[in-house]
């Protein structure tokens, strides 16, 4: 790993101003940050470990843990909330069995929220990969995953 | 210089005349993100497939939002001789029929049409800018989104692009500094501080280096304007920011965009090298011995990084933590110490119009306190959802019901919610308040950046308190105590009054917390947080109170305040609401009437949906008594 870590860091000068450049990059090599990223970053930029992991942890575009094949990402914009966005995270999370942030033990799915896609009109919205599915209801959650994983 | 700019309009201009005459007819489809939601794509695949098909030929385009997101997926026809007709709602089938009448047939379809530009049309179809929707628009900031092809530089300059610019360059850079002050133009972010006033601030600051920096940092859960206009119209964002160089002294500038929006991104990234390759952007700017280079930074999700310092602690490769109080202001130590110039989207896409045609004509439009034009990202309950902008000082009422179409299901409206996180709900007997930076704030809400949120009255005012500050909750940076712990006490209390757990003096307690977080906090996210709590005390307290006394939830939102329970005199027991339940909290036998689980069911709803609407059995009750009966 650290190899191909070695030359995802490449690109960049390795000044401080890029550690986040460089996490990005990383996670969209992985979808995630794996731990030895940290090391690498920290040596290359001379950045303290401890400060790249800070930064890190700081924003909420970064995992820490694989994510599934299908980032299912409920829309809990306002215009979404008020439109009964929190009854679709239920249902998923029960459809899925597991927690909003969490990933299916056969890393299938992971389920997180998101602030507006974009897509107001649409409200309640879920995006499954980049697909944007709208105006659901609880008992659509299940025909969204079926449609979805129908695509593998 | 002028004739190096003439040469390059002569250019553009030529590509596009050659297009108008060519008679070959053009085919816009609104495909920005919100149109790709609702099929743009397929659409477009639909109108190559038709084309090929007839063996005909047309210039199909993808352009930006015109903002009608409730009609999407938009497809324009501009057939030579006649007026660019725009047809809402079609699907791939739609837009193959259409496209066989209208190109290959010449029967504009006056059924799919919503409506013609221009002044003349075929017989059928509306004036576009006289429906509803649009008569009390005036597009300024948002003139070219969805007009011009976002990919296309020469398109925008055609259109007066980068004409702002030039007039710049032949000018001292202390005029063009008067001329935006001149102009009041108010920063479009949300607190409306003077433009000119920070202008001004960084051009007289002494450094070896100054910065640019564009927010595009779109926080607000509930809005889109920013992405709107990058994804529609990045030039003219890349035009403002450059004139903001020259006239500050800059040679560089950031553009800080949310990772989220990944077409933006690509848009901007294009009109970047194209703006290099004509000169209009990079070393010596159409020959002035100018510099200016532009970097896209993407940013990775934190709602704090609104605040400049933050913003520029996140640049700088930190985590994006407001600095600590007292520090200097960002126009004279920002990024890397040196003095920086923050602005909105918004606010340097509307300055190369302010410099091309003068800052009296942007004074002139909106009222005395606040210039010019607001954009608003009009969501919720509402018949017409979309990206609307309009004069300041229009009144709350003429955006809901006109330019919306009004509430959804004909409705009661209760309250709108403008400002975001930072904002409030205003409610009915505020809707003749006058939309502009100071008569938001006096009413106890903001303009902030632009979402406007229409509840109707199945809306829990407490819960939406709530939603606001978990939301603010979560994304504090956690280094200032009121902050931090302030809004952790404000949402357990209000987790407690939404859970039925409310007591007796918890509305105060709520006004008391606010009232410290506002004083005690050092950066806008945490002195604005309480805001959407105070604000729907201030109108809605009678929510509160029913909350807390009656453990009622009149928008009967609340879970934890509503029980579900079948009436057997309306039950048919055709079985839809046990087959759908899906924790199996439903028993009865077919064609009997069905009962309820209290200790399995968990209130999702879907009951509720199924019942046939011949029967509504399945009621939803909140109050005391009825809690009280079914435990």
């Amino acid at each position: 790993m650290r190899e191909e870590l070695q030359k995802i860091l490449a690109p960049f000068k390795g000044e401080k101003k890029d550690v986040i450049p460089m996490l990005q990059a990383v996670q969209n090599e992985y979808s995630y940050l794996p731990e030895e990223a940290f090391e690498s970053i920290a040596e290359y930029s001379g950045v303290p470990e401890s400060k790249v992991y800070g930064a890190a942890t700081f924003y909420s575009q970064f995992y820490f843990s694989p994510r599934g094949d299908y980032e299912v990402k409920v829309c809990l914009g306002t215009a979404c909330h008020v439109r009964g966005a929190a009854q679709i995270m239920e249902s998923l999370e029960r459809e899925l069995d597991i927690c909003c942030g969490e990933t299916t033990s056969d890393y299938k799915y992971s389920l997180e929220r998101v602030n507006c896609v974009g897509s107001c009109a649409l409200a309640p919205v879920v995006m499954v990969g980049d697909d944007v599915y709208g105006r659901l209801e609880p008992k659509k959650v299940k025909e969204v995953l079926d449609k979805s994983a129908s695509e593998v | 210089m002028r004739q190096k700019f003439d040469t390059i309009e002569k250019e553009a201009r030529k590509a596009w005349e050659e297009l108008q005459e060519s008679g070959v007819p053009q085919v816009l489809v609104g495909a920005a993100t919100c149109g790709n939601a609702t099929g743009g794509q397929d659409v477009i695949k639909a109108v190559y497939k038709k084309l090929k098909e007839k063996n005909g030929k047309a210039v199909v385009k993808q352009v930006g939002c015109i903002g009608l997101c409730y009609a999407e997926v938009l497809v324009d026809i501009i057939k030579p001789g006649m007026p660019r007709i725009c047809y809402s709602e079609m699907t791939p089938e739609k837009a193959e029929e259409l496209i066989e009448s209208y190109l290959f047939n010449d029967d504009p379809r006056p059924d799919m049409a919503l409506g013609h530009f221009g002044e003349e049309g075929p017989e059928g179809i509306p004036k576009i800018s006289e429906l509803p929707v649009f008569k009390s628009q005036q597009r300024v900031i948002l003139k070219n989104c969805g007009h011009v092809d976002p990919e296309s530089i020469e398109e925008y300059i055609v259109n007066d692009g980068y004409k702002g610019l030039l007039k710049c360059l032949e000018q001292k850079p202390e005029d063009i500094v008067d001329e935006v002050t001149s102009s009041r133009l108010r920063g479009r972010g949300g607190a409306g501080f003077p433009a000119g006033r920070k202008w001004s601030s960084c051009l007289k600051a002494q450094a070896d280096e100054k910065y640019v920096i564009c927010n595009a940092d779109e926080g607000d859960p509930g809005a889109f304007m920013d992405r709107s206009v990058l994804e529609g119209d990045p030039h003219s964002v890349i035009e403002g920011m450059t004139i903001a160089g020259y006239a500050i002294g800059a040679s560089k500038g950031y553009l800080y965009v949310r990772a989220e929006y990944p077409l933006a991104i690509a848009r901007l990234r294009k009109a970047i090298a194209q703006a290099k390759e004509k000169n209009l952007l990079g070393e010596d700017i159409l020959g002035s011995g100018f510099n200016f280079d532009l970097e896209i930074f993407q940013g990775a999700g934190a709602f704090v990084c609104g605040e400049s310092t933050a913003l520029v602690m996140s640049i700088e490769g930190n985590r994006g933590m407001p600095k600590p109080l007292p520090r200097p202001r960002t126009t004279e130590a920002g990024l890397w110490g040196r003095p920086t110039l923050l602005n909105n989207v918004k606010t340097f896409s509307v300055v190369p119009q302010i410099l091309n045609k003068g800052a009296d004509w942007f004074a002139s439009i909106g009222t005395e306190g606040s210039p010019g034009t607001a954009v608003f990202a009009l969501t919720g309950k509402i018949n017409r959802s979309g990206l609307i902008e309009v004069p300041m000082g229009i009144e709350l009422e003429k955006i809901i019901r006109e330019i919306g179409g009004d509430i959804l299901d004909d409705k009661e409206f209760k309250a709108v919610q403008t400002g975001g996180p930072s904002g409030g709900c205003l409610p009915l007997d505020k809707l003749d308040l006058p939309v502009d930076f100071d008569s938001l704030l006096e009413a106890g809400s903001m303009m902030g950046s632009g979402g406007m949120v229409v509840m109707d009255k199945d809306t829990c005012m407490v819960d939406v308190a709530r939603y606001f500050l978990d939301f603010t909750f979560e994304e504090s940076c956690g280094q200032c105590a009121p902050c931090r712990l302030g809004t952790a006490q404000m949402l357990s209390i209000l987790d407690d009054i939404c859970e039925g757990r409310g007591r007796e003096g918890d509305i105060e307690l709520l006004l008391e917390l606010g009232d410290s977080i506002i004083k005690g906090t050092i950066c806008g996210l945490g002195n604005t947080a309480p805001n959407p709590v105070l604000s729907t005390i201030e109108y809605f307290r009678d929510e509160y109170e029913a909350h807390i006394r009656d453990k009622s939830c009149p928008a009967l939102v609340c879970k934890s305040l509503i029980v579900y329970t079948i009436n057997e005199e309306k039950c048919n027991g055709c079985g839809r609401c046990r087959k759908s339940c899906p924790v199996e909290a439903i028993i009865g036998e077919k064609k009997e009437p069905h009962k309820i689980d209290q200790s399995k069911c968990t209130k999702c709803g879907i009951c509720y949906q199924e019942c046939p609407d011949r029967f509504g059995a399945v009621e939803r009750k909140t109050g005391q008594e009825n809690l009280s009966v079914v435990n």
